[in-house]
């Protein structure tokens, strides 16, 4: 099915050797070493984003930054990250479904159907933070693929 | 120019050596921050913040609550923060601060030092020569074992040529059985797993002197659609990560239902708190079993 062609591996290098905070390695369930990186940018950005944006030191500085800003952002960065298209090539929904049904969710799909998913859990996000969107962004919302 | 947006990555203890020679900005000569401006150091109180000039017209409060709104802006900022806040890491213990915290001018870094003293001594205290592992588990897609091709038919064609006596009996039997199996091996699949991501995380906590378990990753964020089953954070002593990325390889060889990925070393971002109680709250990591669609993780961890 080609969910593991996502990730891209490239060759082994042992986890150490790799620079600070880089993407160190994925250990194959067969104790395999290579190193996981996403791309051009090193790691991988849910990895970055759970740590700059979650933890370190939350002090206010002088521009006030609403935490409940950010907390919203964080929801819609785990719904609604990737566009439709990228959902597609990611085969996405599996949490949705009991695991039994999964293997027919996903031969089933490939097209319309988990497109229909994004974009009703898009909706429903999106619904649910309505009146801080139409405060925050004012018409300027965008839903950017990264 | 002085109360111009300073936007901080982390701070550092200062260890008194002239600014050109503070290990954290050797380190972060040539890497440039979040809005492709050099990095310098303000110091007070013992300590330096790492910090940039940032333009007003991206950083003031409006503008920044809107660029937060902007998924491919955010990516590069976050990207930057933390290209930031690991390479002076690799130097010396960096405490980082969480994205987007910005102040007005040197002045209002040095009160940014003043308010959060107690809070960012401590922590260098307790994380001096520590680096953060992250380990990821995945369950392994079980397509292999389980053709997908087996529910689909038997549902698409009831009256199956092979069967001409008793199709809808024997197909309906057929289908509720193979469900069933389907369904138990996908149980002990699962089975597998949790304890397998139990094993990892109980053996590597044991190495560890702290350990925290974040919510497992959507897989639209993190681009990987295996199921995340354990996705955790443990602190380690610097000298120690080539042994614990070691025995991280190791349990990836024991648990065949997992694909097990190391990421680091990292700042210790998830450690910054100093909250104990963590391993015991929130994120049910190992668990994981039926909502691993994770809740944002709650604000109260930052201490």
């Amino acid at each position: 099915m080609g969910e593991r062609d996502s990730v891209t591996t490239r060759g082994g290098v042992a986890p150490t050797a790799g620079g600070y905070g880089s993407p160190a390695s994925s250990l194959g369930s067969s104790g395999s070493y290579g190193l996981a990186g996403r791309g051009e940018g090193g790691a991988n950005l849910a990895d970055i984003l759970e740590r700059v944006l979650d933890k370190g030191v939350v002090i206010a500085g002088d521009i006030r930054i609403n935490l409940l800003d950010i907390e919203l952002l964080t929801i819609k960065l785990r719904l609604i990250v990737a566009s439709v298209d990228k959902a597609k090539e990611m085969g996405i929904d599996w949490w949705e479904h009991d695991p039994s049904l999964s293997s027919r969710a996903r031969t089933g799909v490939d097209g319309g159907e988990q497109a229909e998913v994004t974009r009703r859990e898009t909706t429903e996000v999106t619904g649910r933070s309505a009146r801080e969107d139409a405060e925050a962004t004012s018409g300027e919302k965008r839903e950017t693929t990264v | 120019m002085t109360d111009a947006l300073r936007y901080a990555y982390a701070v550092v203890r200062d260890t008194g050596a002239p600014e050109a020679a503070l290990d954290a900005l050797t380190a972060l000569e040539g890497v440039t921050g979040v809005a492709d401006e050099p990095v310098y150091a303000v110091r007070h109180l013992g300590l330096a913040v790492l910090a940039g000039a940032v333009p007003a017209e991206d950083y003031d409060e409006g503008p920044l609550r809107k660029r937060l709104e902007d998924m491919a802006w955010l990516e590069r900022m976050a990207r930057a923060h933390q290209r930031v806040v690991d390479t002076a890491g690799a130097e010396v213990c960096v405490i980082p601060v969480r994205l987007a915290t910005v102040c007005l001018g040197d002045e209002g870094l040095r009160r940014m030092l003043a308010t959060g003293r107690e809070r960012f001594t401590s922590a260098l205290d307790r994380l001096e020569g520590r680096v953060e592992w992250g380990v990821k588990a995945y369950a392994t897609q079980p397509a292999a074992e389980e053709p997908p091709a087996g529910a689909a038919n038997a549902a698409d064609a009831p009256g199956t040529p092979s069967a001409p006596n008793s199709p809808g009996a024997m197909s309906g039997r057929d289908y509720l059985r193979r469900r069933k199996a389907q369904r138990q091996a996908a149980e002990r699949r699962w089975g597998d797993t949790e304890e397998g991501a139990r094993l990892v995380h109980d053996t590597l906590s044991g190495l560890a002197e702290q350990s925290r378990l974040h919510p497992p990753q959507d897989p639209r964020l993190s681009g990987i659609s295996e199921r995340n089953v354990l996705n955790a954070a443990y602190l380690v002593r610097r000298e120690h990560s080539a042994d614990f990325a070691e025995r991280v390889g190791g349990l990836a060889g024991r648990t065949p239902a997992l694909r097990v990925e190391l990421t680091g070393p990292w700042a210790p971002y998830s450690f910054t708190a100093m909250d104990e109680t963590s391993d015991a709250e929130g994120a049910g990591g190992a668990g994981g079993a039926g909502g691993a669609e994770g809740k944002t993780e709650d604000a109260g961890a930052d201490g």
